[in-house]
């Protein structure tokens, strides 16, 4: 849809946007309304709307298929590797005081950390999910061009 | 009064989400259901649930749904007559719902167990234990740290299943039958 005037400037506008929201509701989520499950999503979508405008050839340059499955193995690991510097450093499976001297710092850490976590994996599954679907029917079409090549040639 | 308007509208959308019968209009329609939902969640003041509703229902299931309507038909397959088998299991359903409703505590009486042990201390102590105002990351962050974590997992296995289903190109597939129409959006 790149060639619609009216959708490339809306969304050029737009895209910068929808990160820059996905990234206040990530970090500012301990003061507002947010988190990492909200932001990821927000995130994934302001991809998404690039994908839909530009194509996904254009959407898995910028980040390509492997970096999201390697980002969404990191962001469940950075959680529970966080939870496990807990017991590391003296305290319970996620227990997050031991892990700075002030205690309100040691949670705003910790919750921080377990978030931006949770985000990075939200983020990347959503645009895995939809590269898988929204690459199929292009699949489908190569898988059959080359079942007919097959046929032409007994 | 607005929850009310809200909450007439919603049961408008899904009376017309049953009749309708063209998947990209009911695709939208679960839209702005979702969106109503967040709007009402937003006027009760709960506003990390309305901006999850906003992008998760609203954005992200509709965007994936349209995902897979470009690989299936546009329309729905129309079966004439009735399910008796199945209107008998949604009477039985909806009344031992109903039945059960009898037994809940009196909406809002201050003995319910909602307004109990776990809840009471984290209203009270949360900014004092982690010096974060947002109770509801708190809560889900620190307090029920575990909880979340589980959920993380469950993101990823779901990133993981639709990886070994959809993954790998396609070696060989069946003949389709020609559809009706094959839903003219890409993408």
């Amino acid at each position: 849809m790149v060639e619609n005037g009216i959708l490339r400037i809306v969304a050029r506008f737009l895209i910068p946007l929808i990160m820059l929201f996905g990234l206040y509701i990530q970090f500012h989520g301990e003061y507002s309304p947010g988190g990492g499950f909200q932001a990821g999503v927000v995130v994934a979508a302001g991809w998404i709307l690039f994908v839909l405008i530009y194509g996904l050839e254009a959407g898995l340059k910028v980040i390509p298929e492997r970096a999201m499955l390697v980002l969404a193995a990191f962001g469940v690991l950075l959680y529970a590797v966080t939870g496990l510097f807990g017991v590391l450093l003296g305290g319970r499976y996620l227990d997050f005081y031991p892990l700075l001297p002030g205690e309100h710092a040691a949670q705003q850490f910790g919750i921080i950390t377990v978030e931006f976590g949770v985000g990075v994996t939200v983020a990347t599954v959503v645009m895995l999910i939809f590269t898988y679907f929204a690459r199929r029917k292009d699949e489908w079409a190569e898988a059959e061009q080359a079942e007919r090549h097959e046929d032409q040639q007994p | 009064m607005i929850d009310v308007g809200l909450l007439l509208l919603m049961v408008a959308v899904a009376v017309v989400f049953l009749r309708v019968r063209d998947l990209f209009a009911a695709a939208m329609l679960f839209a702005i259901y979702s969106l109503l939902s967040a709007a009402l969640f937003a006027v009760l003041d709960a506003g990390d649930v309305a901006l999850t509703e906003a992008a998760v229902g609203a954005g992200i299931s509709t965007l994936l749904i349209l995902a897979v309507l470009t690989l299936t038909r546009r329309h729905e397959h129309v079966v004439q007559g009735h399910n008796l088998v199945a209107l008998l299991v949604v009477l039985v359903t909806g009344a031992a719902l109903i039945y059960a409703t009898l037994d809940l505590p009196e909406f809002g009486l201050a003995s319910n167990p909602i307004h109990g042990y776990p809840g009471s201390y984290y209203t009270a102590q949360s900014y004092a234990d982690m010096g974060v105002p947002n109770m509801v990351a708190a809560v889900l962050a620190s307090y029920r740290s575990i909880d979340t974590m589980g959920e993380a997992f469950v993101i990823f296995a779901a990133g993981l299943g639709v990886y070994t289903l959809l993954g790998r190109r396609p070696q060989r597939i069946k003949r389709r039958e020609p559809s009706d129409d094959s839903g003219g959006q890409n993408g």
